[in-house]
């Protein structure tokens, strides 16, 4: 390989710029230096604040925000999930643990439900906030909402158990930021919407279903 | 043996009201530079403690005092625990021979703006303890025992060596014009008019003096020896509470003291158009002339917070380069000019073209030696892992 062939190919792919000539201006420092101070006096006049006055002025969380998460209820005021651990295989972090139980059939008020959880528990600190538990619910009985700022004074307050995430959805519910997407009480679905449409089944070859 | 207390309790006064004042522009110039920074960058700054956060400097104080005193196992204690005292020592005994107001050239009784009125070597007495603060950084950085800090005090002792030099040089010319080290003396010489300011026949020097006196400030176009991308916190990043304090007050009262030199022997001190007379002939000339000093050296001390947020921090070749390749020599070549204009009995006004004629000249030549540096092509060095021409760039276009 000679010396020029190769220099040649190497202009191809980079090019050397030679660094910009410095004049009379820029040696004397003093011309630079009024226009950076120019600069900054222009910003110190003229320049709004970006800072957003934080505990008085709340962030705009987007619809989509995957915050603390809450169990919803159903029309008779139960807790929507039907125990089924979908959300807890899908977890990656492992941090939902669900303890089902049947329910008594001779109790009217669970007479329509098969199974429902006895135990709840989510692990706020050990949660990554992916949503997938959310994805995976075929009832959507969890739900993440924009809630961003819980916090706790020991690792044990920020284990929420069933109550604890019951009463996140009581909270949330009414509060405008994380309305009910999905019809309320029926156990239809993951994609049964408020507004009573039912999606489409995908079309024959799959793809993605349209809303 | 008896007190003069005539004698003494004006020299109290004054100190009083240094160690009072200091202390309190210290806080509030950090509060002033937090909020200043917050302007320049559009941001609003601390505005959460008081009204517009002007208590913020109090709070600071109060948790600065009340915070734990940590000292690392592994330092050299009594160095360690002086070092910060050091600093701020010399830092208050410099502006001891500096007016911070209006002070007449002939020593008189009574109080005066200044704790040691009438000191014949007031300005070389400064420039000695000024220089002896570098001792506060060094020791701290070495009783640290953390590499970092040592870097920070070694990168200080050689740029406090380097830039005492100019800093030197850029106040010979005025001192062998006028004939005097005397604060009160250099002042008087340049009233009571704009026109006989020093900065108009020297503006050379004065660039010179600012330049290098920020240097000695360890202020950001030159804070080298405590640069937190590089050295974490440089020489004080094992220092906490008050202790860090200390060597704040002693950066800030720096500040403050320089701000009052280039006022002083530069832009005229308390002298302006009008106020003509002796300083204290009527309490409202008296007063006047303190409110015309206290608002230049405020626009010092601003255009000094206003450069530290405008200009970048020196790499430490270009630091040397700029003291001992430009600074040295254009200070040197003013102070022969000085020395030729009274030798042989010049106009001192041929002093102002000749200086910006040779820092001019000494650009110029700067720009030509630049721009003539050889650029090696890359064919040169093809084949070669690593390029560490400095030349060389990879940039997109512009072939």
């Amino acid at each position: 390989m000679s010396e020029t062939t190769s220099g040649k190919k190497k202009t191809k792919t980079i090019q050397w710029a030679q660094p910009p000539r410095i004049g009379l201006a820029e040696a004397l420092y003093l011309p630079a230096i009024a226009e950076g101070i120019a600069t900054t006096v222009k910003h110190m006049i003229r320049g709004k604040p970006m800072t957003r006055q934080y505990p008085e002025v709340e962030p705009e969380i987007p619809p989509n925000y995957r915050g603390v998460h809450r169990l919803n209820r159903d029309d008779k005021g139960r807790v929507k999930c039907v125990a089924c651990f979908l959300c807890q295989t899908a977890c990656p972090a492992n941090c939902i643990s669900i303890e089902a139980t049947a329910t008594d059939k001779n109790d009217p008020q669970w007479a329509d439900r098969d199974k429902y959880p006895k135990a709840f528990v989510i692990d706020e600190l050990r949660c990554i906030y992916c949503g997938m538990c959310e994805e995976a619910c075929p009832v959507d009985a969890i739900e993440l909402t924009s809630i961003y700022d819980a916090t706790g004074l020991s690792r044990e307050e920020m284990i929420f158990d069933k109550e604890k995430l019951l009463s996140v959805y009581d909270e949330t519910i009414h509060s405008g930021k994380d309305p009910d997407r999905t019809r309320r009480g029926t156990l239809g679905p993951a994609s049964d919407w408020v507004d009573g449409t039912v999606p489409s089944p995908p079309p024959p070859g799959g793809g993605l279903p349209g809303r | 043996m008896s007190i003069d207390w005539n004698r003494l309790w004006p020299t109290l006064a004054a100190i009083a009201i240094i160690l009072g004042v200091v202390p309190i522009i210290g806080l509030y110039m950090t509060f002033i530079e937090r909020k200043w920074a917050a302007w320049i960058q559009d941001r609003v700054g601390p505005n959460r403690v008081g009204p517009l956060g002007l208590l913020q400097a109090v709070a600071d104080g109060i948790k600065i005092f009340l915070k734990e005193q940590v000292i690392p196992s592994h330092v050299h204690r009594p160095l360690y625990l002086i070092a910060p005292t050091i600093g701020l020592l010399c830092a208050l005994l410099s502006i001891a021979v500096v007016p911070f107001g209006p002070v007449g050239p002939e020593p008189k009784g009574g109080f005066r703006a200044m704790v040691a009125p009438g000191v014949d070597i007031g300005l070389l007495f400064l420039m000695a303890i000024s220089s002896l603060s570098a001792y506060g950084i060094i020791l701290g950085g070495w009783a640290s025992n953390n590499k970092y800090s040592l870097y920070g005090a070694l990168r200080s002792c050689a740029q406090f060596i380097s830039y005492e030099i100019p800093l030197g040089l850029s106040i010979l010319g005025i001192v062998m014009v006028t004939g005097s080290l005397n604060m009160e003396k250099l002042v008087a010489a340049q009233g009571p008019g704009i026109a006989s300011w020093n900065v108009w026949w020297q503006p050379l020097a004065a660039i010179l003096f600012f330049v290098a006196a920020l240097a000695e400030t360890n202020r950001l176009p030159f804070d080298l020896p405590e640069c937190e991308q590089e050295l974490v916190g440089g020489f004080h990043t094992e220092y906490s509470g008050i202790k860090f304090v200390l060597f704040f007050l002693a950066e800030y009262t720096h500040v403050v003291t320089i701000s009052f030199l280039t006022v002083l022997l530069f832009f005229g001190g308390w002298h302006f158009p009008g106020l003509t007379g002796a300083v204290d002939a009527t309490w409202l000339g008296y007063g006047l002339r303190w409110l015309v000093l206290l608002a230049k050296v405020a626009v010092v001390v601003g255009l000094i917070i206003q450069l530290r947020w405008t200009l970048p921090r020196f790499r430490f070749d270009q630091l040397m380069a700029l003291a001992w390749g430009s600074m040295i020599p254009l200070g040197i070549f003013n102070f022969l000019a000085a020395a030729a204009v009274i030798t042989f009995g010049w106009n001192r006004w041929w002093l102002a073209p000749l200086s910006l004629l040779a820092m001019t000249l000494a650009a110029f030549w700067k720009a030509r030696t630049l721009a003539n540096r050889p650029f090696r092509r890359p064919s040169s060095l093809v084949g070669a892992a690593t390029h560490s021409s400095r030349h060389q760039q990879v940039v997109g276009s512009k072939s």
